[in-house]
């Protein structure tokens, strides 16, 4: 009898449509599931990572711990598609953002009820975990 | 160590649907390379073959080109970095003539991208950024551009107005280019008519007529030692500095959202490498994937200063007439965008002007020209200075 191997695919989760499955920070997707946006910090030297990562490159270490993205950041780059790669069409319209925390920064959507006229650059937001009517999960940045 | 002399350039005619298959594509920007050399195929001893992945069913297509292009034996070898594909195998064939280990290199940038929709393409672009961690969003490459033309807009008053300009002095140009896929006069007006499609949305604040268009299409860059440049070419052009850099794929490393980092390493290391500085350069062809994208490209090179890009297209110093005329051969926004040619077609512009064969693109008497060529979102830079 030869066992199956369990794969640990839980990062086919993240997103609209997921293009990998396999991750060391597949924890991500757990956290997302209880609500929180986690990223990672280098317990050997201290560096902050988001997106998260299972290695840090300053220092080569891969012991890492999860911190929680809370507080405000900064919006400092948008832009709101009218039209959309294959897979994504039924989420127009929507906007893609870069939120500046000063210790790192986050790339990710808006919510969709942000009104239009009050997004621009340097308005306070947060980084919130969002379910998807598909079941998917991702995160949004809402008014902070 | 001599000198590396670009010897013959190359490229098919940029077009949607090409009616044939890859190695065909190829052997058409190729075949004006070898011919406009003057040498014949037995002279080139290496070949770097340069794409985007993904569009193509043929993988490894360098001994594919290799055989039906009549380069075998010669070594053959791929190299990828999006759309500054062609201008990082100038590199390599800089270094591999400079080394010593080859003495004539065919740098052969190809991409066939019309047998796949427009948003397939998007899709396989927007995965030439993040796939883990930003594609899931459903990002494309004008979405990211839109985000620095945003950004430039609310940090510097650029305005929608501003990156059109950019479109029409391409349109000025793509015009008197017989090998460009798009060959009407634009006019600013376009761009706010509702009915007509340059104004079709996108990404806002670019819309249909901000963006270059895929294509099909193939270029060739003929790369020679001193030596054998001297013995075969009677217009050698001098490769007299080269410039490289890469950024965060992720946004969320990056410093700035006006401008690229990578572009303005790769043209520090250039301007250094060359003994020049902006100031000397007399033709330019940058990398206009977007109208936005020639505006920082502007500040980027040390055209303008920082904010600035806007006033050069304004006062028209980008024309053939002004100070420092750029992209005299419609650019990216005029030619089409077929990503691994775009480089090389780049390239073949500079090198034709600094001969004094650009035709009705000639620009008057130039000595040293410069080419930026741009791979993803600013991920990766490209900036090669060149001179008679």
């Amino acid at each position: 009898m030869s066992k199956k191997k369990e794969i640990d695919d839980r990062f086919k989760k993240f997103g609209t449509v997921s293009y990998t499955s396999l991750t060391k920070v597949n924890d991500f997707i757990d956290y997302l599931e209880e609500g929180k946006v986690m990223g990672t910090r280098c317990v050997d030297c201290g560096m902050v990572f988001f997106p998260p990562r299972a290695d840090c490159y300053k220092c080569f270490s891969s012991n890492i711990e999860w911190f929680e993205v809370s507080g405000k950041g900064r919006l400092e780059a948008y832009s709101k598609l009218k039209y959309a790669p294959v897979g994504f069409e039924d989420d127009l319209p929507y906007f893609i953002a870069v939120l500046d925390y000063g210790d790192y920064k986050v790339f990710g959507r808006i919510a969709s009820n942000v009104p239009d006229e009050e997004i621009k650059l340097g308005l306070e937001m947060k980084t919130v975990a969002n379910k998807l009517p598909s079941g998917q999960l991702n995160y949004v940045f809402k008014k902070a | 160590m001599g000198k590396v002399a670009i010897i013959g350039v190359g490229q098919s005619a940029f077009v949607r649907g090409y009616p044939g298959s890859i190695r065909e594509l190829a052997f058409e920007g190729f075949k004006e390379a070898v011919q406009d050399a003057q040498i014949s195929v037995q002279d080139i001893d290496a070949s770097i073959i340069c794409s985007a992945p993904e569009y193509d069913k043929q993988r490894s297509p360098s001994g594919v080109f290799a055989e039906y292009l009549g380069l075998t034996p010669q070594p053959t070898f791929y190299l990828e970095s999006l759309c500054s594909s062609t201008s990082m195998g100038l590199r390599m064939a800089y270094s591999l003539v400079k080394s010593g280990l080859h003495e004539v290199v065919a740098v052969l940038g190809f991409q066939k991208m019309s047998e796949i929709s427009s948003a397939e393409s998007q899709e396989r672009m927007g995965r030439g950024a993040d796939i883990q961690w930003e594609s899931p969003f459903g990002t494309m490459m004008p979405a990211y551009y839109a985000m620095f033309a945003k950004a430039h807009m609310e940090k510097y008053g650029t305005t929608n107005e501003d990156l059109a300009l950019v479109r029409v002095k391409s349109a000025t140009y793509g015009q008197l280019n017989e090998k460009a896929l798009f060959r009407k006069p634009v006019a600013v007006e376009m761009f706010s008519d509702p009915e007509h499609f340059m104004s079709g949305p996108v990404a806002s604040p670019l819309c249909v007529g901000d963006c270059c268009a895929n294509a099909d299409g193939s270029s060739c860059l003929i790369v020679a030692s001193e030596d054998k440049a001297k013995a075969l070419s009677k217009k050698p052009v001098w490769i007299l500095g080269l410039g490289a850099a890469s950024a965060s794929v992720n946004m969320s490393g990056r410093d700035s959202f006006t401008g690229l980092a990578v572009a303005r390493q790769a043209s520090e290391q250039a301007y250094k490498m060359a003994g020049v500085t902006q100031k000397d350069i007399d033709v330019a062809e940058v990398h206009d994937c977007f109208t936005i994208s020639e505006i920082i490209a502007y500040e980027d090179l040390g055209f303008a200063k920082p904010g600035e890009g806007k006033d050069l297209i304004k006062s028209k110093e980008t024309y053939k007439e002004g100070s420092i005329p750029v992209n005299m051969d419609g650019g990216l926004l005029s030619k089409g965008h077929p990503i691994g040619a775009t480089g090389g077609s780049q390239i073949r512009t500079i090198v034709l002007e600094l001969r004094g064969e650009a035709g009705e693109m000639q620009v008057k008497d130039p000595e040293i020209g410069l080419v930026h060529n741009i791979g993803g979102v600013g991920l990766y830079g490209a900036v090669t200075i060149l001179g008679r």
